[in-house]
């Protein structure tokens, strides 16, 4: 690597002779790559299938996905580990689950999709909503409670949206978002839009029936839905060879094909993603298992050590962590160097931090807001505080 | 017009009017209904607006909801309303909730629709009436039609209404005509949610219905007129939002009021009635609130039983006589 550190510390004369000598391409590599020439990778893992052929391993992917995935998924974490430490200076109320380890699944489905198509998702939202558009000022203000919130306060953790770039929450009932989810691909097509909807739920919301009578009418309407299941094996406390009596859940749509993907890997991910839009919009529903793993508990009350030994989160973060996969890729291709992501993760740090204090400042709701958003349409009926001789509104 | 065709021509003109707006739930499309108040639309609209469901309230409802959310306008019918428990977590926690918990972000224009209450003869798992459960629930609309005039015109309102609407009809009621006029007949033709009517109006007592109680109140109405009791009968249309200010400027006109529904007694419609009442026209009654409801216990089958369980216009009468201070031998001595 010591080429690498020779070009990243002078842009000086060096370069040039050095450059020719060893013949680069054109868009040799630059201190940050922001290369777009085709790169191919293979994931860690083949694909698994059921009642389809499973994609190839080689994903295309260029300099500049590769650093973005390193940095998004780097925020990503970074935001997760503040936010544990917001919860336990009581910042943050209520329930709070966090997404460390699974960032690979919010960062590669982005990577095959548009903001057109739609994602919805259970509880565990921080991140998918950062990928979908979602800024740190307005995790963490809603975090708090506070007006800069993307719900300006009034969902907390479990309920983040962000409509016009397709993210449809941020939902606290198990399965619940599973035929939601269904709904909004039922509407794509009948908006005749050409996009998906991707529903997303765990392997403890993989039993419920809502989720099989939903996929039943996906099927028959041929609706253009990708059922996501981030399997991280646990539902809360239980682990899935407890809840399931087939933790195979990428072939439990029985009739609906099925994929099973390594969700620590953001190129996986990505692959299994752009498959399944490709196949739904032809032949409507299909199933993604993403092989994943949450570090933290089931959210901030569960120490997540009572259920898992230590030794397995620590072998997953050995073996496994997402944004160590992708740190290895790119110092592979020598896309970066070492004190360069160092360096981006110094920045993220610096602007998570940032965002946690402008959020700090940003003012709990006021009073009136109490009464906001019931209704879109409030027809001027009345609404009551707990005194309702004391405190009275009139819904606009 | 019946009321069946009342809310058919209003499920039509709005399919019409709005490309946006479909229909999905079980037997509404080929069967033409099964109550026939969808009938004609599958071949009118086609298979993509008028959608037969399997028989999986949760899963439809779920996906009605959700193509609410993109900005569809989807009316999901439940056969009867006891199906829509099946449904309920949707009605409540994704349609209800969604606008407050996402700031306004994301709004849910839906109609839930279908029989609410109880029919003839069908027991205890197919009788129940939802009203109070549904408008208890902030973020919801509550309407329950009684003529023809209301079905279509609350109708229309909730199909064209941007929040979740829980529409609750009455079987009984569809094969029952009522005059309209020209005006209602408009395609263009609305009433406002959340405003009562006065069906007759009346002096010394007050007495509230919805949907088929409306037609009991009335005839208690004429018999009572024949005492020299002048009844004001008010038909709700609105239970949530209630329309309190109708309700308590008839009070403070009659000072006396009986409630009448045909659900359980214990948090009923009723309930929510007298209390508002009470807190804002205390002075202004003469007598305590009466209340006529179904019976406290789950639908019976044999046909005197049924009976028993849900209110009949003498209840109604016997109730407004005893507001107004003319007492009737009690039931004990009398037989059915």
């Amino acid at each position: 690597m010591a080429l690498a550190h020779l070009t990243s510390s002078s842009r000086s004369n060096l370069l040039k002779p050095l450059a020719t000598v060893l013949s680069y391409t054109d868009s040799f590599r630059r201190p940050i790559s922001t290369s777009t020439d085709p790169l191919t990778i293979e994931t860690s893992v083949p694909f698994t299938s059921h009642k389809c052929e499973p994609p190839s391993r080689s994903v295309e992917t260029t300099p500049q996905e590769l650093i973005s995935f390193f940095r998004d998924m780097a925020t990503m974490r970074r935001m997760e580990i503040a936010a544990d430490s917001l919860y336990k200076a009581k910042l943050i109320r209520g329930f709070c689950h966090l997404y460390d380890g699974q960032e690979a699944v919010a960062v590669g489905m982005e990577a095959a999709i548009t903001k057109k198509d739609c994602i919805i998702t259970a509880y565990r939202d921080h991140c998918t909503f950062v990928g979908r558009g979602g800024t740190l000022l307005e995790v963490f203000s809603e975090l708090m409670g506070r007006q800069a919130g993307c719900s300006n306060g009034k969902g907390g953790s479990m309920h983040f949206y962000r409509k016009d770039a397709g993210f449809y929450g941020g939902h606290g009932i198990v399965g619940a978002q599973v035929p939601l989810g269904c709904g909004l691909a039922f509407a794509q097509k009948y908006s005749k839009g050409e996009t998906v909807t991707f529903a997303l739920y765990g392997d403890g919301a993989a039993n419920q029936g809502q989720l099989f009578e939903a996929l039943n009418i996906s099927a028959l309407w041929d609706l253009p839905v990708i059922l996501i299941c981030e399997n991280n094996h646990y539902g809360m406390g239980t682990a899935e060879w407890r809840a399931s009596k087939s933790p195979a859940y990428y072939k439990r749509g029985d009739y609906v094909p099925g994929l099973k993907v390594d969700g620590m890997d953001a190129l996986a991910v990505k692959q299994a993603c752009k498959f399944a839009k490709e196949h739904v919009l032809r032949n409507g529903p299909i199933i993604l298992e993403m092989d994943t793993y949450r570090y933290h508990g089931h959210s901030m009350s569960d120490p997540g050590s009572t259920y898992r030994t230590r030794d397995e989160i620590s072998g997953v973060r050995q073996e496994r962590d997402p944004i160590e996969r992708i740190r290895k890729v790119i110092l592979a291709h020598d896309l970066a160097t070492e004190k360069e992501l160092k360096d981006f993760e110094k920045e993220i740090r610096k602007e998570v931090d940032q965002a946690i204090a402008q959020a700090k400042e940003s003012p709990m709701p006021e009073p009136s807001e109490l009464f906001a958003n019931v209704y879109v349409k409030g027809l001027g009926t009345e609404a009551f505080g707990a005194d309702r001789k004391e405190v009275r509104a009139v819904l606009p | 017009m019946m009321v069946r065709e009342a809310l058919n021509s209003a499920l039509d003109e709005e399919m019409s009017a709005d490309p946006k707006v479909l229909l999905m739930g079980e037997e509404v499309g080929e069967y033409q209904g099964a109550y026939k108040i969808s009938k004609g639309l599958l071949e009118k609209y086609g298979p993509e607006r008028v959608l037969d469901t399997p028989i999986t309230e949760a899963g439809f409802t779920g996906i009605g909801v959700g193509a609410a959310f993109y900005g569809l306008k989807p009316i999901v019918e439940f056969m009867t309303f006891n199906f829509s428990m099946q449904a309920i977590d949707h009605i409540i926690n994704s349609a209800a909730k969604t606008s407050y918990m996402s700031a306004g972000q994301i709004s849910v224009p839906i109609v839930f629709r279908g029989p609410n209450g109880a029919a003839a003869g069908v027991g205890a798992q197919h009788s129940q009436c939802y009203a109070s459960w549904y408008a208890s629930c902030p973020g919801l609309k509550v309407l329950a039609p009684y003529s023809s005039e209301d079905a279509r015109g609350l109708l229309k309102a909730a199909i064209r209404d941007p929040d979740p609407v829980v529409f609750l009809e009455n079987e009984l009621l569809y094969g029952e005509s009522f005059p309209v006029s020209a005006e209602v007949l408009d395609s263009s033709f609305c009433l406002p949610i959340g405003k009562a009517k006065i069906e007759r109006e009346g002096k010394d007592v007050t007495i509230t219905a919805f949907s088929k109680m409306v037609g009991y109140a009335l005839k208690a109405a004429e018999i009572l007129a024949k005492d020299g009791i002048s009844a004001e009968i008010i038909n709700l249309r609105s239970i949530r939002p209630l329309d309190r200010p109708a309700i308590n400027a008839s009070v403070r006109k009659t000072n006396r009021l009986v409630t009448v529904e045909e659900g359980f007694p214990q948090h009923g419609v009723g309930a929510e009635i007298c209390a508002s009442i009470i807190e804002d026209s205390f002075g202004y009654l003469d007598a305590p609130v009466e209340r006529i409801t179904g019976a406290d216990v789950p639908m019976p089958y044999a046909a005197n039983l049924e009976r028993m369980a849900l209110p009949q216009v003498d209840d109604i009468v016997r109730a407004a006589r005893r507001a107004c201070y003319r007492s009737v031998p009690m039931a004990a001595a009398q037989s059915y």
